[in-house]
Formats: structure tokens, C-alpha cells, sequence
């Protein structure tokens, strides 16, 4: 388990640094961002000025060396907007991100388990049809639109809850509600084909005919089971939230760190793109290492497969 | 055919046509103002049929602008999906063939590309190569092509423990003339359907990229750009953005069902 995990964490290592390197060299090889910060009409002595104050003009591997020095001396550059620290900007903005991202997460896994589960055990019911119907709208609609449509409901049409900002607790319904939505529904479907594969099983045939309880076969034969193939798939959705972060809090003008990103992407503020990209890596590599921690607690076929799935990897 | 996978078809070969005939059947061309008469509803809420779908806030026809949208937008889409394949497909391909250092090398690739959200890292890819559009479809095309290698990478190794792929070798084959003339087709299947599956994901993502001001750029128009505009205009003149919002949302369910409907059809390893 431990091997398991080590060679898991020095894997992700070599992600977060692929990823570090990969924006560097993106950010700094094309483009000019003196250009961009300071007008087109800059003289050039102050466009010069400028390379030379934020180190543009030495040769590439230099700032990549010195980046990652800076790195590991816990300086993440700074904005070329404001001068403040990159990295504070970025960590100033989490809260707002997370207030949003913990309850999608959480309605996500309430309202996506528990109707695929429901789906799966009233298979071909009218019942299952309509969420099956339901899931493949929620997730073929993009998350732009079902915000603007729920935008255009519930604040334009019937002045229920407000369209944007973030003042008071009922402006995080509306972006709560779009950001679990679409991970719902492919979650929904999801666990209904888990499930379905689970109970098609001969040891469910086994535990129900030794005289359990309907309810106790499901809860503690079928769903167990079933909960291995999805648990990499809400390791893939903690990605899909701060991609969905991004548009939503653009749709809501939410102050988080999607909006940040977009922001800064688009005035090529290198130093916060930098450190947005690394934080988004962490926090992946943390949610893999998390899943396949917990691949190993919840299946014990795992712990004591070690060197059969090493090798197969 | 189920009904609703009949009507699904209808609606995407009518959505290929519109792409393909936007010249012929728009009534207008998508730049052009008509000043006087910004901001009109669509025909059955107090528009005229001059404008069928209403006009934006420059006195743009947005039917006109929705067909031309749908041409941009499915251009981006067809051409991504099929580089993410093609590159996909070729990976897999060289991981099964030369195994080792090779194989290693691209299970890395396959496993960075899974793990990161691909919205990040487009988002700063074009901030910095800029928007122009063969850039942006050539982003688009490393949509996904993680999947067609995985795919194409496990098939082929078990294709190659097959007897066809000795015996064609031991003719003389050379390794191209093996994996293009006898095992691509052999996984054909199984990758026309997640390619089918990767394309209305594409659609999403470009719309999204677009609706954010990163995508197509105007005077270009596309699907997601149109939605992106017309948000000023949410209370105003909401056809403005429903329009190709409706549009984006049936297409995407449509070739999602179509391509469920394909796996369920198709694929050997399903059982």
C-alpha cells in the first residue's frame, strides 16, 4: 500500500512540474507582454525599461532556472498589473471559489448517487427513462447556458434570487445549482451502470437468496461494489469543478479564482497565471492521490494486488 | 431504430446541411447592420418576418448570424475531433508497437493530459498564441486524444497477440502496412464511437471558450460567441442568446444519443 502510494506521489510530482514547465515556456515564448500592460504606444525606452524590470530579456532557459528557484524559495512572481504578490492575489480568492465548489460538490454526489442508484434498482421503469432522459440533458448542456437560462427564470422573470455579485447567501444559490447540475447527471448515469453491472452479479443472487433484507443487499453488497469505478470518476470531477468554476463565476460574476483566471489570461498577466496553473495541479494530483488512497481502503483486492497492478500500469 | 434516435439523426444530418449550405439559405450575411431596425423580436412575439429569429443591438439578423454560426462552430468541431483522433490513434499505435521507453513515455502524456482540466490549460495556451483561427483549432484538436490512445493502444496490443497480425508480418509486411490496412480496422469500431462521443464534447468546450471572449473572434461569429454577446442583452432581448443556446444544447444531446446508441450497436467489447 505504502509502495502503491509512493510511486502514486512521485507521479504526481512529475505532473506538477510537467505542468510548471509547460506554462512557462508557453507564457514567456510568445507574446509580449510589455506590449499588452503598457499601451502599443509606449515609447520604447519604457517598453525596454519594463523587460528589464520584470527579467523578459534574458535568454529563456535563465527565467526558467530562476523561475524555478524562485519557486522553491516560495516566490511566485508577481502581477504585472498591481505588483502584488501572485500568489497572495490567488490565495486571496479561494474562499470565494470554495463557497461555491464544496456545496456543488456535495449536492453533486447527493442528487447524482442517489438517482442512479434509484434508476438502477427500477430499471426500465418510466421512472428510470426520465432520469436517464434528465442526466443526458444536464450533461450535454453546457454550463453557460443553464446558468443564463436559470438567470433568466429565476432573477428576470420572476425576481426570485439575484443574477450576479456576491453580497448575501442566497446570490451563491443560482451558481451552486449550475456548477452540481451537470456532474449530477453524469454521475446519475454513471451510477446506474455501476450499479446495474453490481447487481447482475451472482453474489447479489447469493446474498438475497440467504434471506437479507432487500435493503441491506443493496447497502451493503451492491453499492460497495459499485463504488469503485465511481470514485475515479469524482477524482475526474473536483477537475470538472474548477473548469466549471471558471465559466460559472464568469455567468455570475462571482469574485473567485475562475474569474481570475480568465482575467489575468486575457491581460497576460504571466506571474498569476503561473500560479493559478500550479495551484490547479496541486489540487488534482492531491484529489488522484486522495482516490487512489481511497481505491486501496475501500477494495481490499488492492492492498493485497500490489504487484499485479504495478506492473499492469 | 428507437424514435427518438431516428429524430436525433434527422436533426444532425439537417444541422450538417445548414453548415453546408450557410451561403445559400442565409437571408442575410452575418455582418451586416441594419441600423434601424436594432433590438426586434423574432416573428411570433411582435417581429416581422424580415428578421425571422429578431435582429442583435448593431441590427444583425440572428437567423443569418445562427447559420453561419453553425457552420463556424461545427467547422471547429469536425476538424478537432478528427486531429485528436488521428494524433490519438498514432500514439497509441507507436506505445503498442514499441513498448518500452516509447510506451512509458506516452502513458505519462496520457495520464497528464487525463488528470488536468483541459478548459485550464486552453485558457492559457491562447491567451499567448492568440485567437487566430487555425490556432484554435489546432488547440481544440488536443481535445480528447488521450482517449483514442488508450483505446487504440490496448486493442492493438491485443490485436498484435492475434494470429492475423503474425501472419501478415511474416508476409513481409512492413509495420505501417499491418496497423493501417488490417488493424485499424479491426478497432474501427470501438473509436468511431468515442470519437462520436468526443464531439459534442468539443462542441461544448469551443462554445464555452468562445462565450468567455477566448474563442472565435469576431467579426467571426460561432455558437458560443453568440451567447456571449447577447448576454448584455439577457433582459432586453434574450432571442439574442437563446437561439443558439437552444442550438447548442439540441446538437449536443442529439450526437450524444447517437453515439450512445452507436456503442450500444457496435462495440465488440461490450458484451
Amino acid at each position: 500500500m505504502t509502495r502503491f502510494l509512493a510511486i502514486r506521489f512521485l507521479r504526481g510530482l512529475l505532473t506538477l512540474f510537467l505542468v510548471l514547465s509547460f506554462a512557462f515556456v508557453i507564457l514567456r515564448s510568445t507574446g509580449d507582454p510589455a506590449m499588452l500592460i503598457m499601451s502599443a504606444d509606449a515609447p520604447p525606452e519604457a517598453l525596454e525599461a519594463f523587460r528589464k524590470g520584470w527579467g523578459l530579456d534574458a535568454p529563456l532557459w535563465q527565467q526558467y532556472l530562476g523561475y524555478f528557484k524562485n519557486l522553491l524559495e516560495g516566490n511566485f512572481g508577481y502581477s504585472m498589473r498591481d505588483k502584488s504578490p501572485a500568489m497572495e492575489l490567488v490565495l486571496a480568492r479561494i474562499p470565494a471559489t470554495l463557497s461555491l465548489a464544496v456545496p456543488a460538490f456535495i449536492l453533486k454526489l447527493v442528487i447524482g448517487i442517489s438517482a442512479g442508484v434509484f434508476a438502477a434498482l427500477h430499471r426500465n421503469s418510466w421512472i428510470d427513462r426520465l432520469l436517464i432522459s434528465l442526466s443526458i440533458a444536464g450533461y450535454t448542456m453546457p454550463s453557460f447556458v443553464l446558468g443564463l437560462v436559470l438567470v433568466l427564470v429565476f432573477a428576470v422573470n420572476l425576481g426570485w434570487l439575484p443574477s450576479g455579485g456576491d453580497t448575501t447567501w442566497q446570490h451563491a444559490i443560482l451558481p451552486i445549482v449550475t456548477l452540481s447540475l451537470g456532474g449530477a447527471a453524469v454521475l446519475a448515469r454513471f451510477t446506474r451502470s455501476a450499479m446495474l453491472e453490481v447487481m447482475g452479479q451472482p453474489y447479489i443472487r447469493t446474498a438475497s437468496a440467504k434471506g437479507l433484507v432487500w435493503r441491506r443487499v443493496v447497502l451493503d453488497h451492491a453499492m460497495p461494489n459499485a463504488a469503485i469505478p465511481t470514485l475515479t470518476l469524482i477524482g475526474f470531477m473536483v477537475g470538472s469543478l474548477i473548469a466549471g468554476a471558471v465559466v460559472v463565476e464568469s455567468v455570475f460574476s462571482w469574485p473567485g479564482v475562475g474569474r481570475l483566471l480568465v482575467t489575468s489570461v486575457a491581460n497576460r498577466d504571466l506571474a498569476v497565471v503561473q500560479s493559478l496553473l500550479l495551484l490547479v495541479a496541486t489540487t488534482m494530483v492531491t484529489a488522484n492521490l486522495l482516490v487512489d488512497a481511497l481505491y486501496g481502503w475501500i477494495d481490499p483486492r488492492v492492498r493485497s494486488g500490489q504487484e499485479a497492478r504495478g506492473k499492469a500500469l | 431504430m428507437p424514435l427518438v434516435i431516428k429524430i436525433c439523426a434527422v436533426w444532425v444530418a439537417l444541422v450538417l446541411l445548414i453548415a453546408l449550405s450557410a451561403d445559400l439559405i442565409a437571408p442575410y450575411s452575418y455582418s451586416q447592420l441594419d441600423l434601424l431596425a436594432r433590438l426586434t423580436p423574432p416573428v411570433f412575439f411582435g417581429g416581422s418576418t424580415a428578421h425571422w429569429l429578431g435582429t442583435d443591438e448593431l441590427g444583425r439578423d440572428v437567423l443569418s448570424r445562427l447559420i453561419f454560426s453553425v457552420r463556424i462552430s461545427l467547422l471547429v468541431a469536425f476538424i478537432s475531433t478528427l486531429l485528436s483522433a488521428v494524433v490519438g490513434v498514432l500514439m497509441g499505435f507507436a506505445a503498442a508497437h514499441f513498448r518500452g521507453w516509447v510506451e512509458q513515455l506516452v502513458l505519462t502524456l496520457v495520464d497528464f493530459q487525463a488528470s488536468m482540466p483541459f478548459m485550464i490549460i486552453a485558457l492559457a495556451v491562447l491567451a499567448f498564441f492568440g485567437n487566430t483561427l487555425p490556432l484554435f483549432i489546432a488547440l481544440m484538436g488536443f481535445y480528447g486524444w488521450e482517449r483514442s490512445a488508450r483505446i487504440s493502444r490496448g486493442l492493438t496490443i491485443a490485436a498484435n497477440e492475434q494470429g492475423y497480425a503474425a501472419a501478415v508480418y511474416d508476409l513481409g509486411a512492413s509495420p505501417w502496412r499491418v496497423y493501417i490496412l488490417h488493424i485499424l480496422p479491426n478497432i474501427a469500431s470501438t473509436l468511431i464511437v468515442s470519437v462520436t462521443l468526443t464531439f459534442p464534447e468539443v462542441i461544448l468546450l469551443e462554445s464555452g471558450l468562445s462565450f468567455l471572449g477566448l474563442g472565435v473572434q469576431p467579426p467571426m461569429t460561432s455558437l458560443g460567441n453568440m451567447v456571449g454577446y447577447g448576454r448584455e442583452y439577457l433582459q432586453t432581448a434574450p432571442w439574442i442568446l437563446l437561439a443558439p443556446s437552444l442550438f447548442i444544447v439540441i446538437t449536443t444531446f442529439s450526437v450524444s444519443m447517437l453515439g450512445d446508441w452507436l456503442r450500444d450497436r457496435l462495440d465488440p467489447t461490450l458484451n
